[in-house]
């Protein structure tokens, strides 16, 4: 069983990698990008029956930051 | 006194904040192992130094944060030791929750390293006894994740009780309210981004360091 864990910075919290980033998008003459926000993608494989209460758990204990990150779980068969 | 320095994989300020420690202290500091689920008996005084801890995997300070030896600093501040963090001592024991709030990415991306002017706010704690109230001093920064975040609510808290220890005179990387050290609420942790550490003698061209660690000395004797 895997788990893809999505950590983001939450909302009004700057993302200077986010900004450096879509400034080159911009430099490339990509245009009407409004904005990037940069965030990471952790994937888990699990034994089978490990529970969402555990997975979460992992997330809050370590794998987001929960003063600046959010989090989302999803389980892939 | 007795004091000791946590060592991490990646660490790199550590025997810098060793040779600070036996300088003001007089005794050499225990060098105490990331691994190890103990701290030696009667520790003073805890320095959580420099670096980049776990090559600064998923977020700086976060692996180090889940150390063993992190329990027992934990327990040892619970108990009134003094802790010290510089730097990614700072970012640790942030995410470790002895402080609040979080060190991200500074604001204009660079790594900064250069001295800077740091005013002092609050000389109410050991930390800062030795320092007179807003008085600016020179003290070295070299950071990539410096810019302190914390909410509204929380920034309101930590100045209405006087937690801001030091505050930087220009804006270096972001930080909110500029602040540059904070306090816990018994005032005995203190973690800030400049590096005291490496401004103690002449040789480094200025000593406004040197005090931070005199006034913990005379706060042990005083608590004694």
């Amino acid at each position: 069983m895997k788990a893809r864990i999505f950590v983001t910075l939450k909302g009004g919290v700057l993302d200077p990698q986010g900004k450096a980033i879509h400034h080159a998008l911009s430099g490339l003459g990509f245009e009407g990008v409004n904005d990037v926000r940069a965030g990471k993608l952790l994937e888990l494989d699990l034994a089978d029956g490990t529970s969402d209460a555990d997975i979460d758990a992992m997330c809050q204990k370590l794998l987001a930051n929960t003063v600046i990150e959010n989090y989302r779980i999803e389980k892939v068969a | 006194m007795k004091s000791a320095v946590i060592v991490f994989p990646g660490s790199n300020c550590d025997r810098d904040l060793a040779v600070a420690f036996e300088q003001i202290t007089g005794t050499a500091p225990a060098m105490v192992w990331h691994g190890d689920s103990a701290l030696p008996e009667g520790i003073d005084l805890i320095g959580v130094p420099g670096g980049f801890s776990y090559g600064d995997y998923l977020r700086s300070g976060a692996m180090a944060a889940r150390s063993p030896v992190m329990q027992a600093v934990a327990q040892a501040a619970a108990r009134g030791t003094f802790v010290f963090g510089v730097c990614n001592g700072f970012q640790v024991l942030t995410e470790t929750g002895l402080l609040p709030g979080a060190l991200m990415r500074n604001a204009g991306i660079h790594f900064v390293c250069r001295d800077v002017k740091l005013t002092v706010d609050n000389t109410q704690s050991a930390f800062t006894a030795k320092y007179e109230a807003g008085e600016t001093i020179t003290i070295p920064v070299a950071h990539h994740d410096g810019n302190y975040f914390a909410d509204d609510a929380t920034l309101d808290r930590l100045e209405g009780e006087g937690r801001v220890a030091f505050r930087y005179a220009e804006n270096v990387n972001g930080s909110a309210r500029n602040i540059a050290g904070i306090l816990n609420d018994a005032g005995n942790v203190l973690g800030m981004m400049p590096h005291p550490e490496r401004m103690i003698e002449p040789a480094h061209g200025g000593t406004d360091g040197r005090r931070l660690f005199e006034g913990l000395v005379e706060g042990l004797l005083t608590r004694a």
